[in-house]
């Protein structure tokens, strides 16, 4: 694995067995102070070691981030496309008539195969323009989407896969 | 500058506040569940976001001291808003909708609310591919 060998100290490995659950709890740690002090970094990286040994067993696979550069661009371009969803969904609740709304089920088959970049990739349609994602097929191969005014779904589908999809995995394989 | 902050302040409270009433109103407006669910899951995000920002703004000009508090008031509502809005749709799917008539079908296995996965197809997705 790629981060293993990023790692300068084998030891390491064994103390702090998510180095990004780590840095993730210290940084809420210090934002829930809501102050910066030495003492404050110091707890919180007590705590960013402590609860990672003890949860340890319930996270036997980490999540394989392999661009950090890649995930920071899709972080900013989605926060981008939510605040056009925002804008779009508030017109079509104003505006369009609702017996003029084209809405209807997609299915999205599935390229991801990681249980992390598949619920990034749900997370992401829910929190984007007319689109919530409802359900994971048995098999983890598609996703069930729900379009709020979708005359084309063919053509949605294909958007979601090569504007969300396509980046994330590169991000994650 | 404390006059533009200022009215940088109102600015963003003023529309975050339209976006949660228009959130709200699509809640009334929408005819069906299903529609209803996309006004809460994302005019309200800007919303909230939007009043986050002034909270910002404000504490960080007048009271003299930066807060981030909200940050992680945004980053909860991103990660709770999608799996609320997943459940809310699940329960609706098991109430209301035929697995059959009413969604498209999930290839060759059902969708995991109608049908519990089997044993090896779940081992078989959980593999990550090396």
């Amino acid at each position: 694995m790629k981060e293993e060998a990023r790692k300068p100290l084998g030891r390491g490995q064994r103390w702090i067995p998510h180095p990004l659950l780590t840095l993730l709890l210290i940084g809420i740690w210090i934002l829930l102070q809501n102050s910066f002090s030495v003492a404050h970094l110091l707890l919180g990286i007590a705590l960013g070691i402590i609860f990672p040994l003890m949860t340890a067993s319930f996270w036997p696979d980490r999540p394989n981030v392999h661009n950090y550069g890649k995930a920071l661009a899709y972080f900013v371009m989605v926060v981008g496309d939510i605040v056009v969803a925002n804008i779009e969904v508030a017109r079509l609740i104003l505006f369009a008539k609702v017996a003029d709304l084209h809405t209807c089920w997609v299915r999205v088959p599935l390229e991801l195969t990681s249980p992390e970049a598949i619920t990034l990739f749900a997370g992401t349609i829910t929190m984007t323009p007319g689109t919530v994602s409802c359900d994971l097929s048995a098999d983890g191969r598609s996703l069930l989407v729900h379009c709020l005014n979708e005359p084309d779904p063919e053509a949605a589908v294909q958007r979601m896969k090569s504007r969300y999809e396509a980046r994330l995995m590169e991000i994650f394989t | 500058m404390t006059l533009f902050v200022e009215i940088l302040v109102s600015v963003l409270i003023v529309v975050s506040a339209l976006f949660l009433l228009v959130g709200s109103w699509g809640m009334i407006r929408m005819p069906d569940l299903m529609t209803r669910l996309h006004a809460p899951t994302k005019a309200t995000t800007l919303g909230v976001g939007g009043a986050l920002l002034a909270s910002i703004t404000y504490f960080s000009v007048f009271e003299g001291q930066f807060t981030a508090h909200e940050l992680l008031i945004s980053m909860f509502l991103f990660l709770t808003a999608p799996i609320t809005a997943q459940f809310l749709a699940k329960a609706h799917m098991h109430r209301n909708l035929d697995p059959v008539r009413d969604v498209p079908r999930a290839g060759e296995h059902g969708w995991s609310t109608y049908e519990a996965p089997a044993p090896s197809e779940v081992a078989d997705a959980g593999d990550r591919h090396h």
